[in-house]
């Protein structure tokens, strides 16, 4: 079958494709995009993680013909995702008070990814994750990674219970979570940080 | 040559000059790739052309194959090959780390459950797993090896017929793999000395290694006959000596390069899909790909050893310990694995971190029916570990002492005799470990109450049972309990252990830069970080370039055992210290001239500069080198060991050790049998903290791998078929983030002057006190005896 969904803001179309094949499938071995991990292949594991429409999914237990006409952003968009969602939201998040977050499917719909890393560009939760020592063998990473940006989009001043709560569907084997949790710490104190500073501008 | 996904060489420069040198906190030179998706894993490797293979299992644990029809699946469209053991191209046919007992595909029986019977490839791996079903396999079934009773007995089928490796002489029965006593002193006549012995039996269940990425990689024909090969693995060179002679090639022609690895923790020493991607690619002329699922990489690696323990201590009243007696069983499965060097540590070091003279050891490794098993982050002392350290906790009890001060009175020290006489002789700061972690501050009661609108309000997230919202902290009581161990460094028992590093200095963009050329497998430890680290503060400049692991250099050893950074570091910095000597003689045939002390000074390296010791600047790096490159390829060895006696075990088995110590709290919901573990606190020495916020990340995550087995982890493998009953993450279960507790950190450094920049390996000693110590605070809270892990909800409720 063929299948049309964009990803990370660009048209895409998978030609045969057969209908059991997971969303993951399509993406790392029809669309050249191996950013979301095969840890597990059964829901359990997160680390193929990816924003649905805005929902983050397990990209294993969505079958490819279930995405057609969606929008679907991996980690390999996440920097891009965070820097639209940011000029969207001057400050990062859309405040805990509004309740109403992320990015409306319209403005999605407008948006076109730049290739990451071409000029160095990270998400904030991506530069944490370096800074924090959160990342070691890196196969949990671009799951947790897309689960936490969420998290903050949702909520810009986590609990380590609401960090914790968020983040329990995504398992790491290497690091024991401190410096997980450290990183998610340390992008929110910086999102806040610099929403003080534009509101004092 | 089309393949998407192959390594490249990865650039860092730091931000200034004098940073980025040992002990700094250095980025991970990866970490950019890692973090936005462009990391190349062995499973996101991809060429154009390529087939998929698949692996079919056997169905039994012990069986005969009466025969294969490979028909059906070969007929199917998009099959390119159906492989058995009749296809394999020479009369090498098995493999193994230490012994070559292990089938590339099984040989007229199986002998475990899971292993590898034939192979397909195809053009979709989905095509490839439907043509795998429809191999027929005739298969009568053999009696089972299961235990060491049944393995023992004089009537057990005998696993390997007419063994010929080094250790068959020496075992009672064929069924015994290995087996290694070590006695010292008169343990007998020491317990007659005791007032108190304390006697336990315990058992250590099968843990799995659970590393994230999965068992993959890809095989590309070459024209000259040969493959490329990229894989994730522990060790290159390893890999390359069993792959070769299998595929019936030459070393040269099996180009081996690393992969993104995606954790690794002993399970990726053996071989999983290496030879059989290769086999397929070599068949059909295609690249093939192969990428385990989880449900098949449970059964594509080998697993911690599940042990029995028997163990006898008798102490003095005033505390002193008299004596030991201990007998340890370890499971090794069907295959020998790293077995033999399991039963090595666990002999060695099973009276853990404390001074007894008078000793009576036996460990022994099993040939069974159940899964193979090998090597996992502190193999055999870990097992150990878990036993001496719930004896340490019976025999304060039974003396009415403290159990923190009864571990101090009995801890080694430098000069300390090991079991097999060996003089521990760095520094063994096994009681001031233990007083540190003692005096971190403890969590707060009842940790779960905060202050709310009405007064004190219980966060459930906070309670055992967690949202599962069963219990507001009714019936919940709290334990605290301490532990220590010690763990070997490096290979053992007289292996030569070395590593091989290539270090190139030259001008790249008017800048000096270093490209750093090992074999060592990054498997997420950070070696790649401090690899970078060594050359700049070896050779003062700020860029350097770590070039792709492969088989084009020598080998750099395995990465575990704790010893990366203790024997590639070392072969780097020692490669480096010949660049510099080549360096400055440039220099002094150059400007030597234009300043007397090129001639009379010693001379130093720094900020891209030709310095001084005093600091005084004599020329830039870059108008010594001009357009001359510096490389040097060197092998480097860390202390000889020798082996253990085989009747005494005596023997300088040792390079180094490793100690860390462990406080848990938990709080137990004592109706229901849940368990959280509030705080796990470790106190570790490692010599030198070439990067502190590595150093940490290992300490944290080996702490909670140990509290991973304590409740939660175990592969169950039923006793009357001997086949894995949960190969799932849905049924195995390993530690969430909610299941994670806060892990403080004391780090010591007490340097090992043997040793690199005094540096201890880091990465194995966590995992070793963190399960007792888990297992002490259950107690604790509880009172039961608890002689096995994981411990379950049933085995604190009785129900």
């Amino acid at each position: 079958m063929r299948v049309n969904f964009t990803v990370n803001g660009r048209p895409q179309e998978a030609d045969d494709v057969w209908e059991g094949e997971s969303l993951l499938y399509v993406l790392r071995e029809r669309m050249g995009l191996p950013g979301s991990k095969n840890a597990c292949e059964q829901g359990e594991c997160g680390s193929c993680t990816v924003r649905l429409d805005g929902v983050p999914v397990c990209a294993c237990l969505v079958a490819a013909g279930q995405v057609e006409g969606r929008e679907v952003v991996t980690v390999e968009g996440l920097a891009d995702y965070a820097q639209h969602r940011s000029s969207e939201h001057p400050g990062g998040a859309c405040g805990s008070a509004s309740g109403s977050c992320g990015t409306s499917l319209d403005s999605a719909q407008r948006w076109q990814a730049q290739p990451t890393g071409d000029d160095g560009r990270l998400a904030p939760i991506q530069q944490a994750f370096i800074d924090a020592g959160a990342v070691q063998c890196g196969f949990c990473t671009p799951g947790l990674l897309v689960a936490a940006d969420e998290m903050l989009e949702r909520n810009p001043s986590p609990s380590d219970a609401d960090i914790r709560e968020a983040l329990s569907g995504n398992l790491c084997r290497c690091t024991g979570y401190e410096k997980i949790l450290d990183a998610v710490r340390l992008a929110a104190a910086r999102q806040v940080s610099q929403t003080e500073q534009e509101e004092t501008v | 040559m089309g393949v998407t996904g192959s390594p490249t060489d990865i650039h860092q420069s730091t931000a200034s000059r004098t940073r980025g040198g040992i002990g700094a906190s250095t980025p991970r030179p990866d970490g950019t790739l890692k973090v936005t998706g462009e990391f190349a894993y062995s499973s996101d490797m991809w060429h154009e052309d390529m087939l998929w293979g698949h692996t079919l299992r056997s169905t039994l644990a012990h069986a005969e194959i009466v025969s294969i029809d490979v028909s059906e699946a070969l007929a199917q469209a998009g099959v390119h090959a159906v492989l058995t053991y009749d296809d394999l191209p020479t009369a090498t046919r098995h493999y193994g780390l230490e012994i070559r007992d292990t089938p590339v595909l099984a040989e007229g029986r199986v002998r475990h459950h899971g292993e590898p019977v034939a192979l397909v490839a195809a053009d979709h791996p989905e095509t490839a797993r439907r043509a795998a079903a429809k191999i027929k396999v005739e298969y009568r079934e053999l009696p089972l090896v299961t235990d060491e009773a049944s393995a023992t007995a004089p009537d057990a089928p005998v696993l390997h017929e007419n063994r010929t490796d080094e250790h068959h002489r020496y075992v009672e029965h064929p069924n015994i793999l290995h087996r290694q006593p070590i006695v010292r002193g008169d343990a007998s006549a020491a317990a007659e000395r005791a007032d108190v012995i304390v006697r336990g039996e315990y058992h250590f269940g099968m843990q799995d290694q659970a590393f994230l990425g999965p068992e993959s990689g890809l095989a590309v024909p070459a024209e000259d006959g040969g493959v490329d090969l990229y894989v994730a693995t522990q060790w290159l060179h390893a890999d390359l000596g069993q792959i070769a002679p299998v595929l019936g090639l030459p070393e040269e022609q099996v180009r081996m390069t690393l992969s993104g690895v995606g954790g690794a923790f002993g399970g990726r020493e053996d071989l999983s899909m290496q030879i059989h991607a290769c086999l397929l690619a070599l068949h059909t002329g295609r690249p093939v790909k192969m990428v385990y699922n989880r449900f098949e990489s449970f059964f594509g690696h080998v697993h911690r050893h599940p042990a029995k323990l028997w163990y006898e201590h008798g102490a003095t009243k005033d505390g002193r310990l008299t004596h030991l007696k201990c007998r340890i069983v370890l499971d090794g499965g069907a295959y020998a694995s790293s077995s033999p060097a399991v039963v090595g540590n666990a002999s060695s070091l099973s009276v853990g971190p404390y001074a007894v003279d008078d000793v009576d050891i036996e460990a022994v490794a099993l040939y069974t029916n159940n899964p193979p098993c090998g090597a996992m982050r502190g193999f055999g002392a870990v097992q150990a570990c878990f036993a001496y350290e719930a004896q340490m906790d019976k025999l304060a009890a039974a003396l009415s002492m403290d159990p923190v001060e009864f571990r101090r009175l009995n801890a080694m020290s430098q000069g300390t005799l090991l079991p097999t006489g060996q003089a521990v002789d760095s520094p063994a700061p096994v009681a001031e470990l233990l007083r540190r972690v003692k005096a971190m501050p403890m969590p707060p009661e009842q940790q779960w109450l905060s202050a709310g609108s009405s007064g004190q309000e219980a966060d459930v997230r906070d309670l055992p049972g967690g949202l599962s919202n069963t219990s507001h902290g009714e019936g919940v009581v709290r334990g605290v309990g301490y532990a220590v161990g010690i763990k070997n460094v490096g290979f053992s028992e007289g292996f030569d252990d070395y590593s091989t590093a290539r270090v190139r200095m030259e001008v790249v963009a008017g800048e000096p830069v270093a490209t750093v050329h090992t074999a060592m497998a990054e498997v997420g430890q950070g070696g790649v970080t401090v690899h970078a680290q060594i050359a700049r503060t070896e050779l003062g400049v700020d860029r350097v370039t770590i070039h792709p692991a492969d088989t084009t250099v020598g080998s750099a050893g395995s990465s575990s055992a704790s010893r990366q950074t203790y024997v590639t570091g070392g072969a780097i910095r020692h490669a480096c210290e010949h660049v510099r000597e080549r360096v400055l003689e440039l220099g002094r045939t150059k400007l030597g001239s234009y300043h007397p002390a090129w001639a009379t000074a010693e001379l130093l390296l720094e900020g891209g500069k030709v310095v001084t010791e005093s600091g005084e600047v004599l020329a830039d790096l870059v108008d010594v080198l001009e357009e001359e490159a510096v490389e040097v390829e060197l092998e480097w060895r860390h202390r000889p060991t020798e082996p253990f006696d085989r009747h005494t075990g005596q023997g300088r088995g040792h390079v180094q050790y490793a100690f860390a110590a462990h406080r848990a709290v938990v709080e137990v919901d004592t109706e229901l049998g849940l368990v959280k573990v509030v705080e796990l606190a470790c106190a570790q020495d490692v010599g030198k903290a070439l990067n502190p916020l590595s150093v940490l990340g290992q300490i944290q995550g080996g702490t909670t791998q140990g509290l991973g087995i304590a409740v939660m982890e175990e592969i169950l493998v039923d006793p009357k078929t001997a086949k894995v009953r949960n190969p799932s993450f849905t049924d195995y279960l390993i530690p969430t983030i909610l299941d994670t507790p806060t892990i403080p950190v004391d780090v010591l450094e007490l340097a090992d002057a043997h040793a690199p920049y005094g540096l201890r390996g880091v990465g194995e000693a966590p995992t070793l006190s963190s399960t007792p110590a888990v297992l002490a605070a259950v107690r604790a809270a509880t009172g039961l005896e608890l002689n096995r892990v994981p411990v379950r909800p049933e085995h604190l409720t009785g129900t």
